[in-house]
């Protein structure tokens, strides 16, 4: 009887954080005291480290967030570069808590590979860019062109459908690094160089010469770039997806790092809810009421965080275009807090 | 008659070595079903796909060169195909260049000829000591670089061009009547082997030495060339020719399949070299002495009494390095050479997302070829091995 007694009791021990409601991603995170983020190599303006090993761009600023979401301090994450290739299998095999790598949302990589993607961080669409002096002024006349691009993303897919479409011939020359795919196309290998239009406008900058090279018009994709995490964690996949959404009702509202105490005595009920005066919509997701306020002293606000890394503070110097909110013509539209 | 031992089987050394060895099977085996269990119930807690069913979906994306037909509607299993038959042309190409530089190399070492001998000494310490990727960056960029573009492309007489993008050469189509040609080929080959052999039985009989060599070229080149004017020449080209941006028609050799060969034909002639010199020196210095003794010429004594003997030593250790230069060529995916693991462990597996799969088949390959080239050699090594007599 006593035996039996010590086994149950065991055994309630051994089930009872698989009972107690909560994410155990969240949990393991609390534990390590530290957020592990998987983010690009190298692509300004998304991910990039300087000399120093600081990380910088869009997709890092959206970790920080996160951090600063769960520890109110946006330096507590660990950065693991990431190649197209192994993305997934870092995320999957969980040497990452978070993927947040410039990568584009697709139905079988939604549903086939046991990730999750949360939102829509960046609105992108794949082009060419070209050197000058090829004359060429639209991809359609690429016809028998050599074109650079690296393995393992959607990009050869998309090149293979529209040359096809529009009854083009074409070369793939597909490298496994960016550094790579810039080099064979400065030495002259390929034609045009594809990838993202965001990622042309960054390696653009890389080049000798940034001004005889020009990026066409054609965006021949859907590119929107998210961050992902692992099924069957619903908690930690919520809590992403509403730091994202929090960073965009922070924006639609007008509340941004540099106001943000102000705000917190601000008389619209819209502005109290996200900010936490009014409800706890962060113990929801396992944080606390002024999960926001972290968010957006921590890392900004979305078009601050876009303004700084691509847009007009940045070298990149990309327009918001798709990347506006909903209501200033942009496509970017978060459900409200409430 | 009486048991002297008193040891119960239990105890016995027989039953210990088996025993234990039973354990480790047991343990090994358990491992592995241990790590197989937790990898299935993770991907099935996952949601991941799995099976072989992937390798007949559509793969949808083009390779720069394929040896089969080949286009975007083709199956993942195309695709394996595709990048198994890229993998075997550049190492066996790399295979060929590397023997040959390697055994020039090695030979260079033991030259009289001071500069010859430091010149490949040099050679050997340069490249076996950096590393592969390095080289193969190298040469890929260095010949980039030094190449001119397509509408600046060095031309050989309108038939042949060279421009970064490729060496395009005219591209052969076989004709109606083209199998007689082949057929006079293989026959002509066949009695030149005949013929040689021919020659050695003698030499081996009577001492006496017969020339081979030109009836044997003969035979090798008369009658195709014979077979082919019955024939009507059954044989067409395809020019290559400037049409817009770049070369259409005729064959291609791409820059990165010129670039990898380079790389890993100088890269493994470096450590053939060092083999080939090994092999040499372990031959007994009288060999030389007595072949030379009996009136042989330089060259007759390497050929014919140095190297046979030599090769023996040669031979394992040269197999090593044929399997190793046929798995560096697994470094094409750096220079976007569309070999195994860039189409079918790169492109393929995160199209799929078919981890497990796709790296047990690519891994399953390379053990394959490699298995194949050593039975191969280790036959050639069982022929060339000593025979008493």
């Amino acid at each position: 009887m006593r035996l039996l007694f010590a086994a149950l009791s065991a055994f309630l021990v051994a089930i009872a954080p698989a009972l107690a409601a909560g994410s155990p991603t969240l949990d393991r995170v609390k534990k390590n005291g530290y957020l592990r983020c998987g983010v690009n190599e190298g692509l300004p303006g998304f991910a990039s480290p300087d000399s120093k090993g600081n990380w910088t761009g869009m997709d890092v600023d959206f970790c920080r967030a996160v951090a600063a979401a769960i520890f109110n301090d946006p330096k507590k994450v660990r950065f693991t570069p990431t190649s197209a290739k192994v993305r997934f299998t870092v995320l999957q095999s969980g040497e990452v808590d978070l993927l947040s790598r410039n990568t584009t949302w697709t139905m079988s990589r939604d549903t086939q590979l046991g990730l999750e993607f949360v939102g829509v961080i960046y609105y992108d669409g794949q082009g060419f860019m070209v050197p000058k002096k090829l004359k060429v002024t639209s991809a359609k006349q690429l016809n028998g062109a050599n074109v650079c691009t690296n393995t393992g993303t959607t990009t050869e897919l998309n090149l293979a459908d529209y040359f096809r479409s529009n009854g083009l011939k074409y070369k793939v020359i597909a490298f496994e690094k960016n550094a790579e795919v810039l080099a064979a196309y400065d030495a002259g290998r390929c034609d045009a160089y594809t990838t993202d239009a965001s990622g042309l406008y960054a390696e653009r900058l890389k080049l000798k010469n940034a001004n005889d090279h020009i990026i066409l018009p054609e965006i021949i994709s859907k590119e929107p770039l998210g961050p992902l995490v692992n099924q069957g964690d619903q908690q930690w996949g919520d809590l992403i997806r509403w730091t994202l959404f929090a960073q965009l009702n922070a924006e639609e509202l007008g509340v941004t790092s540099k106001n943000v105490d102000q705000m917190l005595k601000s008389a619209n009920p819209e502005v109290r809810r996200l900010l936490g005066v009014e409800g706890a919509f962060g113990e929801s997701i396992g944080l606390t009421k002024d999960w926001v306020v972290r968010i957006v002293k921590g890392a900004g606000n979305y078009g601050e965080i876009f303004e700084r890394n691509v847009g007009q503070g940045s070298p990149l110097k990309i327009k918001r275009g798709q990347n506006a909110l909903w209501n200033k013509g942009g496509l970017h539209y978060a459900p409200p807090v409430r | 008659m009486a048991r002297f031992n008193s040891i119960p089987w239990w105890r016995t050394r027989r039953t210990q070595d088996v025993a234990f060895q039973v354990l480790l099977l047991v343990g090994v085996v358990a491992l592995v079903a241990i790590l197989a269990t937790n990898a299935m119930a993770t991907i099935q807690r996952q949601n991941i796909a799995t099976g072989f069913g992937f390798l007949n979906n559509t793969a949808g994306f083009d390779i720069i060169q394929t040896l089969i037909p080949y286009n975007e509607t083709s199956t993942y299993g195309r695709v394996l195909l595709v990048g198994v038959l890229n993998t075997l042309l550049v190492a066996s190409i790399g295979i060929v260049f590397a023997t040959l530089l390697g055994f020039v190399i090695g030979i260079g070492q033991l030259s009289g000829n001071w500069l010859v001998a430091r010149l490949c000494r040099a050679y050997i310490e340069v490249l076996r000591n950096t590393p592969l990727l390095l080289q193969l960056f190298f040469w890929y960029f260095a010949v980039l670089r030094a190449l001119p573009g397509p509408r600046e492309s060095w031309g050989v007489a309108d038939v042949a061009f060279l421009n970064n993008r490729g060496l395009y050469l005219p591209g052969p189509h076989a004709e109606a009547g083209f199998g007689l040609v082949l057929l006079a080929l293989a026959a002509g080959a066949i009695g030149a082997i005949w013929m040689a052999a021919r020659a050695k039985r003698i030499r081996e009989a009577t001492g006496r030495i017969t020339p081979v060599f030109p009836l044997a070229l003969a035979l090798i080149v008369v009658p195709p060339a014979v077979a082919s004017a019955v024939a009507g020449f059954p044989l067409s080209f395809s020019w290559p020719a400037l049409t817009g941006l770049n070369f259409e028609g005729g064959t291609v050799v791409l820059p990165e399949l010129m670039a990898l060969v380079v790389a890993l034909a100088t890269y493994t002639a470096s450590f053939i070299g060092e083999i080939v010199r090994a092999g040499i020196q372990g031959v007994a210095r009288g060999q030389m002495e007595a072949s030379q003794a009996m009136g042989l010429t330089r060259g007759q004594t390497l050929r014919l009494v140095i190297v046979p003997q030599a090769m023996r030593q040669i031979i394992p250790p040269l197999t090593s390095q044929y399997l190793n230069l046929t798995k560096n060529s697994s470094l094409a995916v750096a220079i976007a050479y569309p070999d195994l693991v860039s189409v079918f462990a790169g492109t393929s597996l995160s199209q799929t997302g078919q981890a497990i799969e796709i790296i047990a088949i690519t891994m399953a390959v390379y053990l394959t070829l490699s298995l194949l080239t050593s039975a191969f050699m280790n036959w050639y090594n069982a022929r060339v091995a000593l025979t008493e007599r």
